[in-house]
């Protein structure tokens, strides 16, 4: 019986971490103020709430395994196999969609050299500019 | 016998405003990677609630659903990014 409101206490506190984690995401979506940010934001964020969310469920399976309810187990194993798809594939695309972004020309709002490409970011460049100079480079490849 | 309201359902509701804001995201993106970005997390958030509704009415099929729609979307994600680097399929 004691094992059993454990159990629950722990469940609620990760549903409450991951619904805060994924809510800071949003948030951070919609507030920072480039590319790079808001890939940060909406990246690490949801992936460590669905760490959380993902990891509530399949403590309710072990709860329910555990109290002689079979169909527990494949609740468990099977979010458990939703958290290791999630966990190997967001980061990568998170990468690639960095990668692709630098490479399309798009430079982070407030910076000041390109350490990729080992030159000095133009200072003078406004948005617009930026939009038109990435139609030339696109042109030429 | 399915329980019509539970505790998964709320959380549901909030993963459901953050999908929102980054639809709002989407719309309002001033650039392309921008746009990808917010879909990358609709994607996350998506396989979140598949995952958490599974739970909510005790259907594991809905998970084996988040399985593969997990494994789609990174592919759709890496297809994006090759898009907009520029380069050769």
């Amino acid at each position: 019986m004691v094992l059993e409101i454990i159990f629950e206490i722990v469940i609620y506190i990760f549903l409450v971490l991951g619904v805060f984690f994924n809510v800071l995401a949003g948030v951070g979506l919609l507030r920072f103020p480039d590319v790079y940010t808001r890939l940060h934001a909406g990246t690490k964020c949801t992936t460590f709430g669905s760490i959380f969310i993902i990891g509530s469920v399949v403590l309710v399976g072990l709860k329910n395994w555990w109290f002689g309810d079979l169909n527990g187990s494949v609740l468990a194993i099977h979010s458990s196999i939703a958290l290791i798809a999630i966990l190997l594939t967001n980061p990568v695309g998170a990468h690639a969609i960095a990668r692709a972004a630098h490479k399309s020309g798009v430079m982070p709002a407030q910076a000041v050299i390109d350490e990729l490409e080992e030159k000095p970011v133009k200072k003078t460049k406004t948005r617009k500019k930026d939009k038109t100079s990435v139609n030339e480079e696109g042109g030429e490849n | 016998m399915m329980p019509f309201f539970n505790e998964y359902l709320i959380v549901l509701i909030a993963l459901i405003l953050c999908t929102i804001m980054a639809i709002l995201r989407v719309i309002l993106g001033p650039t392309i990677p921008d746009r990808a970005v917010g879909v990358d997390t609709i994607n996350t958030i998506v396989i979140v609630c598949m995952v958490v509704f599974g739970a909510a009415y005790e259907m594991v099929i809905y998970i084996d659903v988040a399985i593969v729609y997990a494994l789609l979307s990174f592919i759709s994600t890496l297809f994006i990014a090759k898009y907009l680097e520029g380069g050769e399929f």
